[in-house]
């Protein structure tokens, strides 16, 4: 039920999109709950979407994460 | 963007259990509770509990939304279907039990009760028959709740109203922070919950009960590092609020869905099925909504239900006091098939998702 997944913004039809979520799968979801434009992900949770990806901050999570297996120094 | 590839990285994940490895407690056990069920997936379906060193314990808190719905309530969705009103639902909540029936058992039985995907399914739905009365059955927490508030702030077909019992996670979660039996030291956030109320909710955790609390997505990754944050915060001795899932979770969460939920709902108590009531941790429809109430509507109202059944001890496991496997009807007279208890019945249930992996290698990492 809280599973939300995300898909891309193909084609906006006023409070409505076409979202792809991958090998094919088109959908229709209602976009009123998000400012999105065409190419963003959303993540979607039952028909909505809820929030748009932010691909900068994906990047900088995994980086993060780099640098935290990197460091021999700390505690842990 | 390539969400699985990148944030299931095995390498990555064997190096993170290492350093989870390094940081946990040589005795006293740490235990960190998570309240999703996308979380317990995530966690089981890849194994994610074999990585942990013994004295690090993940427990699954009340995050199946289906699952801790109160029998009462779906007494009332029996009730109304019973009436020959259609009833729509999410599709995992046809099977939750309720005093002495389902919504299956009613359809079962003659009644018109009816899956849908989304919220806009059911007004579509309604749209297409206007001679028919239809209910929507509006469960699901701050993640579902604003798409409820979207339809019911829409344009509403005339024989469509809503039986509306959405849940808010932070005050149960305060209610798990302040059971001293349950002695929790961290928890994971609910990511998704989290995408629309943004951070500050849960700011109270480690300032008022010294709880770390980390926000964590739903890959593998994101609860292995989130686990990390967590003891390292233990060890550093400073609880504090991070946010691990940046990619979608903003501080201030989705303030529109904030704006809407607020413009429709009020908060009330609410029954837990496990858990009692609630205070204010129950989505209400405001008075200027009350036409669009399927209890005034259709005049049904029921306070109390018979929450579990005999030898059921999902009320122990909703808390995660007990596991899946400590229930002596799991995988016996307890399965997918043919469930007991709610937690056996919602995609999200532990005792449902611990049955669907138990006998699978399916521990990818
Ligand atoms: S295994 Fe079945 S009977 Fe046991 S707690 Fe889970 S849902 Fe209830």
């Amino acid at each position: 039920m809280c599973l939300a997944i995300p898909g891309k913004i193909v084609k906006i039809n006023d409070s409505h999109a076409q979202v792809d979520f991958g090998e094919g799968v088109l959908r229709e979801v209602n976009i009123t709950l998000v400012e999105t434009r065409v190419g963003d992900y959303v993540l979607v949770h039952a028909g909505y979407a809820i929030q748009v990806l932010d691909e900068k901050e994906a990047l900088e999570t995994l980086n993060l994460w780099n640098e935290i297996l990197r460091s021999e120094t700390e505690n842990g | 963007m390539d969400e699985k590839r990148r944030f299931r990285n095995p390498d990555l994940a064997r190096r993170i259990a290492e350093k989870i490895s390094k940081l946990a407690p040589r005795e006293k056990p740490v235990k960190i509770c998570h309240v999703c069920g996308t979380h317990e997936w995530t966690i089981t379906h890849f194994g994610i509990r074999n990585l942990l060193p013994q004295t690090v314990e993940v427990i699954a808190g009340p995050g199946c939304p289906v699952c801790i719905v109160p029998a009462s309530e779906i007494d009332e969705a029996v009730k109304i279907a019973e009436k020959g009103i259609t009833v729509t639902c999410f599709g995992d909540m046809l099977r939750v039990p309720g005093s002495t029936m389902s919504l299956l058992d009613a359809k079962a039985n003659g009644a018109d009760v009816r899956v849908v995907y989304s919220a806009g399914d059911a007004v579509k739905m309604a749209e297409k028959s206007p001679d028919r009365e239809f209910v929507f059955f509006a469960i699901g927490f701050e993640t579902t709740a604003p798409s409820t508030a979207v339809e019911i702030l829409g344009n509403l077909p005339r024989n469509l109203s809503f039986l509306v019992s959405h849940r808010v996670i932070p005050p149960a979660m305060k209610l798990l922070a302040e059971m001293r039996d349950l002695n929790l030291n961290g928890f994971i956030a609910p990511g998704h919950v989290s995408t629309v109320i943004g951070l500050v909710p849960y700011e109270v955790f480690p300032q008022d009960y010294g709880l770390p609390t980390v926000v964590a997505g739903f890959e593998p990754l994101d609860v292995l590092f989130g686990v990390y944050a967590i003891l390292k915060q233990i060890h550093e001795g400073r609880p504090r609020l991070e946010n691990e899932y940046s990619r979608v979770v903003r501080r201030e969460g989705n303030v529109k869905a904030q704006k809407l939920m607020k413009q429709v709902f009020s908060m009330a108590d609410g029954k837990w099925r496990g858990l009692g009531t609630i205070a204010s941790s129950k989505l209400a429809l405001r008075e200027e909504y009350a036409v669009y109430d399927a209890h005034t509507r259709h005049g049904v109202c029921i306070a109390e239900g018979v929450d579990s059944h005999s030898g059921c001890m999902c009320h122990l496991i909703i808390i995660g006091k007990s596991k899946p496997n400590e229930c002596p009807l799991f995988l016996k007279a307890c399965r997918p098939e043919k469930p007991v208890g709610a937690c056996m019945v919602g995609i999200e249930g532990t005792c449902r998702i611990w049955a669907k992996t138990i006998n699978r290698q399916s521990h990818v990492l």
